[in-house]
C-alpha cells in the first residue's frame, strides 16, 4: 500500500460519499465527478492506461453530463424541501453497513488475496486491440448492437409525443 | 551543428536536470517541461490576441488596438494588468465554491492536453501509448468545466450559454473523434509520437503527410470544422453570442476569471490545432526535404503551421456570420457526421487497394460525390418556409 | 495487508457507498448513479485481479472492464431517457412518490 495508492483511495471514497450524501443534486453529480476520476487515476496505477482513459472520456465526459442534464430538465422549485432521503433510510444503511462488513471479512480472510506482487503486466492499446479483434470479437459485436439499440431506445423513450397528441 | 540547433531545448533541459541530486531528477524534468509548455503557450496566447484583434480590425477597414507601444504590440500586456487590477465580482446568490473551481478546472484540463503533443523532435512530455485518446479524455473535462461556470453563477443567460455550449460541444465531439480515427487505422498506434514519426518520411521532395490523401484532406476539414465549434470559436459561437446572450457562460465573471476563461478558450483552440497539425499536417516535419531547409528547427515547422492555423480561425471569425442553432445541428448531424463515417470506408479501401491512379480516383470520388450529394440535400431543405416556433407558442 | 487486498477492500466500500445511496435516495437519477457506481466498483475488481492475478497477459480483466463500461455507459443513456418519460408522465422524479404502477 502506497501513498499514491491512499490519496487515491481517499479522494475517491471522498467523491462517491459525497455524491450520496449531499443535498443539492448537481453538487452530487460533482463529487461523483470527482469519484469517477478517482477511479480511473486508480486505473491508470494499476496499469490500465486504455481503460483508465475510457473511463474518464465515458464517465466524466458522457455520464455525468448526461446526469447533470437529466437534473436540469427534471429540477421542479417544491423538491427543493422536501427531504433528500428516503423515510427508511436508516434501514438502507444498515443494510449497506452488513454488506460491506460481509465483503470485507470474505476478503481478509480469503487465501486468494495472499497473493505476493507479481511484475508489473503491460497492456499496450496494440494488444487490446489484437484481443478485441482475434478472441473477443463476438462480444465486441454484440457490444455494437447493444451500443446500437441502446442509442435509438434512449430517443424513442426521451423523444416528447407531444406532436402525436396534437 | 544543425543537429545542436534542433535539439537546443531538449539538451539545455538535460543539463539543467542534471545539476540537481539524482532522487530529484525526474520531477525536476517534469516542472521544467510543464513550465517550458505554460510560459510558451501562455506567451502564444497574449500574441494571439493581439494578432486577432489587429486582423480583425482590417478585416472590418479600422485599425485595431494602437495606442500601446509600437503598432499596439503591448497591448495584451495592458490588458493583463487592467484584469488583474478589476474587482473580482462574485454574484450573492452564486454558489461560491464551483464558480471559483470552473475557470479553474478549464484552464486545468486545456493545459493537460500538452502533454502529448510533440512540438519538436523528442520535444513531447510523455509519449503515452494511448496519447490520442487521452487527448480526447481530457478536452471532454472542458464540458464540465463549462457546466460548472454556467450553472454555478445562477444567471438565465450563464445557463442559457451552459446549455448550448454543452450541446455544441457533445455533438461536435462525436465527429472530431471519428475524424481523427481514419490516421489512427492508417498509423496502426494511438501514440502521436509514432504518428508523427511514420510521417516525417519522404518521397522525392515531398513529405507523406496524410492530409495529401483523399480520406486525410477530408479528415482533416472535418476535423477542423468540428475543431472551430469545439473551441466555441465564430462562426460556432452561439455559447457565448454577445448579441443574444451577452457573453454565455462567462457573463458573471469578471477580472482575472474572465482572463483565465479567454485564456483558456485560446488554450484550448491551439491544442486543438496542434492536435490536426499532428494528426494531419506532420507535426514538426518540414514541408519539403530539401537539403537547404535542414537548418531549420523542427519546432519552428509546428509553430509555424501552428500560427497558420490560428490565421485561418481569425480568418473564418472575420469573414462567416454565426449560425442558428439548428443549423448548427443539422451541420453535426446531416453533414459532418455522414461525411466521417464515409471516410472511415474511404480510408480502409485506400489501404487495401495497390497504389496508382485508380485508387486515387476511386478514393477522391468516394471522398468528393457524398460531400456534393449532402450538401445539395442540405441546401435543398433551406428553402424558405413558414418557421415554427415549438416553445413559443 | 497487501495491495490486491487493499484494492478489494475499496472496491467493495464504493460497493456499499453505491448501495447505500440507492436504498436511501429518493431522486431516481442519483438512484441510477448509485447503481453507476457498483458497476464501477465491480471495474475495480476486474483490474486488480487483473493486475495482481495469475495470468495478466490474456487481458481478460482488462477487456471485462471496458466491456462493462460500454454496457453502463448504455445503461445510463436508457435508464435517464426512461426517468425523463417518467417525469414527464408523473412530474416527479421522486421515488416515494412514483408509486403507482397505473398511467
Amino acid at each position: 500500500m502506497t501513498v499514491s495508492f491512499l490519496i487515491l483511495a481517499v479522494l475517491t471514497v471522498a467523491g462517491t460519499a459525497a455524491a450520496m450524501g449531499l443535498r443539492n443534486a448537481v453538487h452530487c453529480v460533482l463529487a461523483l465527478t470527482m469519484g469517477f476520476a478517482g477511479v480511473a487515476a486508480l486505473y491508470l496505477q494499476l496499469g490500465a492506461q486504455f481503460v483508465g482513459l475510457a473511463q474518464i472520456m465515458v464517465y466524466v465526459g458522457a455520464v455525468a453530463i448526461l446526469a447533470v442534464f437529466a437534473i436540469m430538465m427534471t429540477h421542479s422549485p417544491e423538491s427543493a424541501n422536501s427531504p433528500v432521503f428516503s423515510s427508511q433510510w436508516s434501514w438502507g444503511c444498515i443494510v449497506a453497513a452488513a454488506v460491506f462488513a460481509v465483503l470485507a471479512r470474505a476478503i481478509c480472510s480469503s487465501a486468494a488475496s495472499a497473493h505476493v506482487q507479481p511484475p508489473q503486466p503491460d497492456a499496450t492499446v496494440q494488444q487490446i486491440g489484437d484481443a478485441l479483434m482475434h478472441r473477443y470479437v463476438l462480444p465486441l459485436e454484440i457490444m455494437g448492437l447493444l451500443l446500437t439499440a441502446a442509442l435509438i431506445g434512449a430517443v424513442v423513450i426521451a423523444m416528447d409525443r407531444r406532436e402525436e397528441m396534437k | 551543428m544543425t543537429q545542436a540547433i534542433d535539439q537546443i531545448f531538449v539538451l539545455t533541459k538535460h543539463w539543467l536536470v542534471g545539476l540537481v541530486p539524482v532522487g530529484a531528477q525526474p520531477l525536476c524534468s517534469a516542472i521544467l517541461s510543464v513550465a517550458a509548455i505554460i510560459i510558451v503557450f501562455a506567451t502564444l496566447f497574449a500574441i494571439t490576441t493581439w494578432l486577432e484583434r489587429k486582423g480583425l480590425g482590417r478585416m472590418q477597414n479600422r485599425y485595431g488596438p494602437n495606442r500601446v507601444g509600437p503598432f499596439g504590440l503591448l497591448q495584451p500586456i495592458a490588458d493583463g494588468v487592467k484584469s488583474l487590477t478589476k474587482e473580482d465580482i462574485v454574484p450573492i446568490t452564486a454558489d461560491h465554491a464551483v464558480h471559483f473551481l470552473a475557470p479553474v478546472l478549464l484552464v486545468a484540463a486545456s493545459l493537460m492536453g500538452y502533454a502529448v503533443l510533440p512540438i519538436g523532435r523528442n520535444m513531447v512530455l510523455v509519449n503515452l501509448n494511448a496519447g490520442v485518446l487521452y487527448f480526447f479524455a481530457v478536452g471532454s473535462l472542458m464540458e464540465l468545466a463549462v457546466f460548472m461556470a454556467g450553472w454555478s453563477s445562477r444567471s438565465k443567460y450563464s445557463l442559457l450559454g451552459a446549455m448550448r455550449a454543452i450541446a455544441q460541444m457533445i455533438s461536435y465531439e462525436v465527429p472530431l473523434v471519428l475524424a481523427s480515427i481514419v490516421v489512427i487505422m492508417q498509423a496502426g498506434s494511438l501514440s502521436t509520437v509514432s504518428i508523427v514519426n511514420m510521417q516525417a518520411t519522404y518521397s522525392g521532395i515531398w513529405p507523406h503527410w496524410f492530409v495529401f490523401t483523399p480520406w486525410g484532406f477530408a479528415g482533416f476539414v472535418l476535423f477542423m470544422v468540428a475543431a472551430t465549434a469545439e473551441s466555441n470559436r465564430s462562426p460556432f459561437d452561439l455559447p457565448e453570442g454577445e448579441s443574444e446572450i451577452i457573453a454565455g457562460y462567462y457573463t458573471e465573471y469578471s477580472g482575472f476569471k474572465f482572463a483565465l476563461f479567454f485564456l483558456g478558450e485560446y488554450i484550448g483552440m491551439f491544442a486543438t490545432s496542434g492536435m490536426a497539425i499532428t494528426l494531419f499536417l506532420g507535426g514538426w516535419s518540414a514541408p519539403f526535404s530539401f537539403s537547404f531547409l535542414t537548418w531549420i528547427p523542427s519546432y519552428f515547422w509546428f509553430f509555424a503551421k501552428l500560427l497558420a492555423l490560428i490565421m485561418v480561425f481569425i480568418w473564418i471569425r472575420g469573414t462567416l456570420p454565426r449560425l442558428r442553432m439548428d443549423q448548427l445541428m443539422n451541420l453535426a448531424w446531416e453533414f459532418i457526421l455522414p461525411m466521417t463515417l464515409l471516410n472511415l470506408l474511404t480510408a480502409g479501401i485506400w489501404h487495401f487497394m495497390p497504389a496508382g491512379s485508380l485508387r486515387w480516383l476511386v478514393c477522391g470520388s468516394m471522398v468528393v460525390v457524398p460531400c456534393i450529394l449532402l450538401s445539395s440535400r442540405m441546401k435543398h431543405k433551406k428553402k424558405l418556409q413558414v418557421r415554427i416556433y415549438h416553445y413559443s407558442e | 495487508m497487501n495491495s490486491l487486498q487493499s484494492y478489494l477492500l475499496l472496491s467493495s466500500l464504493l460497493f456499499s457507498i453505491g448501495l447505500a445511496g440507492v436504498l436511501i435516495r429518493r431522486n431516481a437519477i442519483l438512484v441510477l448513479i448509485g447503481i453507476e457506481l457498483m458497476l464501477n466498483a465491480a471495474n475495480i475488481n476486474f483490474i486488480a485481479f487483473w493486475r495482481f492475478g495469475p495470468a495478466p497477459s490474456a487481458l481478460t480483466g482488462v477487456m471485462f472492464a471496458l466491456f462493462s463500461i460500454s454496457v453502463a455507459a448504455a445503461e445510463a443513456a436508457v435508464g435517464l431517457g426512461i426517468i425523463l418519460a417518467a417525469y414527464r408522465h408523473s412530474r416527479t422524479t421522486d421515488l416515494d412518490q412514483m408509486n403507482s404502477l397505473k398511467g
